[in-house]
């Protein structure tokens, strides 16, 4: 593989790492950082934090 | 406008959005996964720039999201400071992070493109310089966002200066038209039409459509958290005013 990619195959791949790593590392942060908050809000109305519903700004 | 109101209600969205999600999700796994096994195996490599072309496919895809989405969070101040509509301050935040990393990205891999091919990993070009401010705009939102306590006046201040660096959309377009720049002009989005070749041209499409579907993915499941965390901020002041009532209560 790297020898078909020819002599820049260093910047390819570097190019194609970092939009993996940052593309990876925003996913990672978004779905747990949703996870935290469901669990936040399981927590709340489990102690009867809750109020008749609907989602408030 | 009624009916867009209702659609943009929040309890509304967080059932929608929980439908849509898996698909778009799936859609985009499955774009991007056809998009770079054709331009890994199947698109030729470029004349003049060799293999350095599929730097093309992830730098080309990033940089248009990294507008798109300025400009949705540019529709979402207009929410925010005209219907002052709670969903369009969540939707432009949760548009912010995802919109800095796609310049982010755009401006890695255009460095790791620029060494090879121009010699430098960077030059203070009209374009280069103008995604520079672009992904400094985002940074600077975020900051604001989180340098201000109550919410609906970060969501106002966040609004106005987003509407303020709109100023900066055309100029990263029209950049390398107005100046001289080491950077190359348009060669997809033009009025007289693509001038690469169909070889290259549907790969990158194909990505871009999938690094689009992911990049609305993210941004579906980022304002679900935000609006669960809106939520979770409403009812633990609740909580805290109960117990505020009960302990002066108990104290009587």
């Amino acid at each position: 593989m790297m020898d078909g990619l020819g002599p820049h195959a260093g910047f390819i791949l570097a190019a194609y790492l970092a939009a993996a790593v940052i593309l990876a590392g925003l996913a990672t942060a978004i779905l747990l950082d949703r996870r935290a908050q469901r669990r936040a809000l399981a927590a709340l109305e489990e102690r009867g934090a809750g109020r008749r519903g609907g989602v408030s700004s | 406008m009624a009916s867009l109101t209702e659609l943009a209600n929040p309890a509304r969205f967080m059932r929608l959005s929980s439908v849509l999600l898996p698909w778009l999700a799936g859609a985009a796994a499955l774009l991007l996964a056809i998009g770079f096994y054709l331009v890994w195996f199947v698109a030729p490599s470029d004349y003049q720039q060799g293999e350095t072309i599929k730097i093309m496919y992830i730098h080309v895809p990033a940089a248009w999201l990294a507008l798109m989405f300025y400009s949705m969070m540019a529709l979402s101040a207009l929410g925010v400071l005209v219907w002052r509509h709670p969903l369009a301050d969540v939707a432009q935040q949760a548009a912010a992070p995802i919109g800095a990393c796609f310049a982010l990205i755009c401006l890695l891999t255009g460095s790791f493109w620029g060494k090879p091919m121009w010699g430098t990993y960077w030059v203070w070009d009209a374009r280069l310089t103008s995604m520079l401010v672009l992904f400094l705009i985002y940074l600077g939102l975020i900051a604001l966002r989180r340098a201000i306590d109550e919410p609906s006046r970060a969501g106002r201040a966040v609004a106005i200066l987003t509407l303020v660096g709109c100023v900066n959309i055309p100029i990263i377009k029209f950049s390398v038209d107005w100046w001289s720049t080491l950077h190359q002009p348009a060669s997809v989005l033009r009025l007289s039409g693509p001038t690469i070749h169909s070889s290259m041209l549907w790969p990158l499409v194909i990505t871009a459509v999938g690094f689009t579907l992911l990049a609305l993915a993210l941004h579906c499941a980022a304002m679900q958290a935000e609006i669960l965390r809106r939520r979770v901020r409403t009812l633990t002041i609740f909580e805290a005013e109960r117990l505020d009532r009960l302990s002066l209560q108990a104290a009587q």
